[in-house]
């Protein structure tokens, strides 16, 4: 039985690149829904918030793995027989990813007093240009160390992709034990190689998170 | 849309999907008990152990943070293994768990222990209280206390996360869900019923907490305020 | 003389609380009237009401031309004539004193940036703060930043002034400043209606003081109206503040 080789690391290198397609697919896709979702919560008309509400609730509360199962024979319902496991990964992990982001950015963006969104208010602004020229800038400083955090969890959460056959990290990771069983070395390769593209973010959020309450004081 | 939604075919099974989500309470339960000890002895640990427990716990924690759980519980399922030891799927899938989570409470107490107001300590002390009893009246308590509802939320996800578990075919609600997908065919209805059932789990691991919490903290129970 | 603004017979609740109960005054153009009272005589609301910040459950509100009691009442044109100070400045932290003034113009009234700019100096001036064009909110003094926050009203031209208790937050020698510049304001020909704390300043600015208690315009009538008060409650509160 051959032992855990160059070879194999290649194939892992080459499956992290996947890893970190998909956690971008996830981050854009989450992002841009999951700012819709944000705006929708805090919205003044009262089913807006709701369905955004039960939105956040829905996707916090199911686990992603039945997610991604959900999404995985879905696609096959509503009448596509052959889709690339890319796909159906990229929408189940955008649709997680934009529950959370939402939750994150609904707070951020409540956190800029209320005094300032009367004063855009005030001046005549539109709410497209209050949101834009002045709550937005005040938000996105807040948000920035939570949302790098959160792209931690997307990239771990992207290791469950392999449920619907995508090849990723850890699903080579999968692949390569079985083949050769050394399941100890395998995964912890695995898990280093998510570690140093892990570490840096979590470090880097930390590092935003203490420049902005420096700066607040 | 052609595709006819059939439930009933899964009606025969619901003492499975009972077993499963009961299967997953308890796992979650056990390594929520668990994880928190493990996650408080350590937040302890790294704010005022010596500098060698320091890095330790750091390490864990930083180590655990960053990898993803499915990993974890492969290196735990098959790295024991592979030492001689044998363990069940239930029993790896607890460990995998409490290590897990245990990082994640250490962080979240620990942001608890250091908003313990320095004052509080010195009033203490004056009062000639011994470093125990210190610890455990004037830090560990009220640090909780603050931090229970980031601590709910995480065990919260804690139940949600248990779900990965099934990937080495501990027998919890995912498990049982896709054993019986395969049986019947049903996938899409399957996981339509799962997904509910997780959905009122969450609901109810979180009632539970906050009913646990209301007994625990009797001034918030009698202010309603936050600490 | 039509009125710039009239209140009639104007109510208004927070839940159980009655706040604004049957509140009528009118200022003309060029006026400067004074709305002062206890906390919670209902004068801030008064002044929110009239900009719309808050909704009043009845009674009108005419402001140059806007039925701002009305449903349909479009906010956006309401708030293009009138311009509000508020207590706390609410200055934009990520701007600075230039950008602040220029955000207005140039979003709403479309404004090429050169014209904002120069809109921006020329405001900056009238507050006496022209060398603070850079600076940000944070670098400012209270006083200061409260002239900005005059200065970003101005910069759309109203053709009314509110100011909600805009040196409360201030100290006594910041205070003085701030009301330096509302006065030459004044004698510029604004039509201002400010609540405050200042009685001083009221008597001597101001062309009607509107005394408010209990949610009602208790007495009104000239600056000189605080020299001889009517009613008890006038004479309490005025004397109370001496």
């Amino acid at each position: 039985m051959p032992s855990f080789s160059l070879v194999h690391l290649e194939f892992l290198g080459w499956a992290a690149m996947w890893t970190l397609g998909l956690s971008a697919i996830a981050f854009i896709g989450g992002g841009l829904v999951g700012f819709a979702v944000a705006l929708m919560r805090i919205s003044s008309v009262h089913w807006v918030r709701y369905a955004a509400i039960a939105y956040i609730q829905v996707v916090q509360g199911t686990p992603l793995l039945i997610l991604l199962f959900l999404i995985y024979f879905g696609i096959a319902i509503v009448g596509f027989q052959e889709v690339p496991a890319i796909i159906a990964a990229g929408i189940g992990l955008t649709i997680y990813s934009s529950g959370f982001l939402a939750e994150i950015w609904r707070g951020c963006l409540q956190s800029v007093p209320k005094t300032q969104w009367e004063a855009a208010e005030c001046l005549a602004l539109t709410p497209w240009q209050r949101m834009t020229r002045v709550i937005l800038p005040q938000a996105m400083r807040i948000a920035t160390p939570p949302t790098v955090g959160f792209l931690v969890q997307i990239v771990k959460n992207t290791s469950l992709a392999s449920v619907v056959g995508f090849v990723e990290l850890a699903q080579a990771g999968k692949l390569i034990n079985n083949s050769i069983f050394e399941p100890f070395t395998v995964f912890m390769v695995v898990a280093a190689i998510y570690f140093a593209i892990c570490f840096p973010l979590s470090t880097w959020s930390r590092r935003l998170e203490r420049k902005l309450n420096v700066s607040r004081r | 849309m052609t595709y006819q939604f059939d439930f009933s075919a899964l009606w025969a099974f619901w003492p499975e999907f009972l077993q499963g989500a009961w299967l997953t309470l308890q796992l979650s339960a056990v390594s929520t008990v668990l994880g928190f000890v493990l996650g408080t002895l350590c937040a302890i640990g790294r704010s005022d152990g010596p500098p060698w427990v320091k890095f330790l716990v750091a390490s864990y924690v930083e180590v655990i943070r960053n990898t993803p759980l499915l990993v974890q519980v492969f290196i735990v399922y098959f790295g024991i293994a592979t030492l001689g030891i044998k363990v069940s799927a239930n029993a790896a899938a607890v460990i995998a768990l409490v290590v897990n989570v245990g990082a994640y409470t250490c962080e979240i107490v620990r942001a608890g222990l250091e908003s313990v107001h320095k004052s509080q300590l010195e009033a203490a002390d004056c009062l000639g209280l011994s470093k125990p009893q210190i610890y455990w009246h004037v830090i560990i308590r009220p640090a909780i206390e603050r931090v229970y509802p980031a601590l709910t939320s995480q065990y919260v996800l804690l139940m949600l996360a248990s779900s990965i578990t099934s990937q080495i075919s501990a027998e919890e609600l995912t498990a049982v869900a896709n054993r019986i997908q395969s049986d019947t065919f049903r996938s899409f209805e399957t996981y339509i019923v799962v997904g509910i059932i997780y959905l009122a789990l969450s609901f109810v691991v979180r009632i539970a907490l906050w009913l646990f919490g209301l007994v625990v903290f009797v001034r918030k129970r009698k202010l309603g305020t936050a600490l | 003389m039509s009125a710039v603004v009239k209140l009639s017979n104007v109510h208004k609740s927070f839940g159980t609380n009655k706040v604004l109960d049957g509140v009528s005054f009118e200022v003309g153009r060029g006026e400067v009237a004074a709305v002062i009272g206890q906390s919670g005589s209902g004068k801030s609301t008064a002044l929110r009401c009239i900009n719309a910040l808050e909704t009043i459950d009845g009674g009108t509100i005419d402001v140059c031309g806007h039925a701002v009691h009305d449903a349909k009442l479009d906010r956006r044109s309401l708030r293009r004539d009138v311009g509000i100070v508020f207590q706390s400045y609410n200055l934009f932290p990520h701007l600075t004193a230039e950008q602040n003034i220029m955000l207005a113009p140039s979003c709403v009234k479309k404004v090429s940036k050169s014209e904002a700019r120069d809109l921006a100096h020329d405001v900056l001036r009238r507050v006496g703060l022209a060398e603070k064009a850079g600076h940000f909110p944070e670098q400012l003094s209270g006083g200061q930043q409260q002239r900005v926050a005059i200065a970003r009203s101005l910069a759309m031209q109203p053709k009314l002034m509110l100011f909600d208790e805009v040196t409360s937050a201030l100290d006594p020698q910041l205070t003085g400043e701030v009301l330096k510049v509302m006065e030459d304001l004044a004698r510029g020909g604004m039509t201002m209606i400010l609540v405050t704390h200042e009685m001083a300043f009221a008597r001597k600015v101001a062309s009607q003081v509107v005394y408010m208690h209990k949610g009602k315009v208790w007495e009104t009538g000239p600056g000189s109206m605080l020299d001889s008060p009517k009613t008890a409650e006038l004479a309490d509160f005025v004397g109370s503040g001496l």
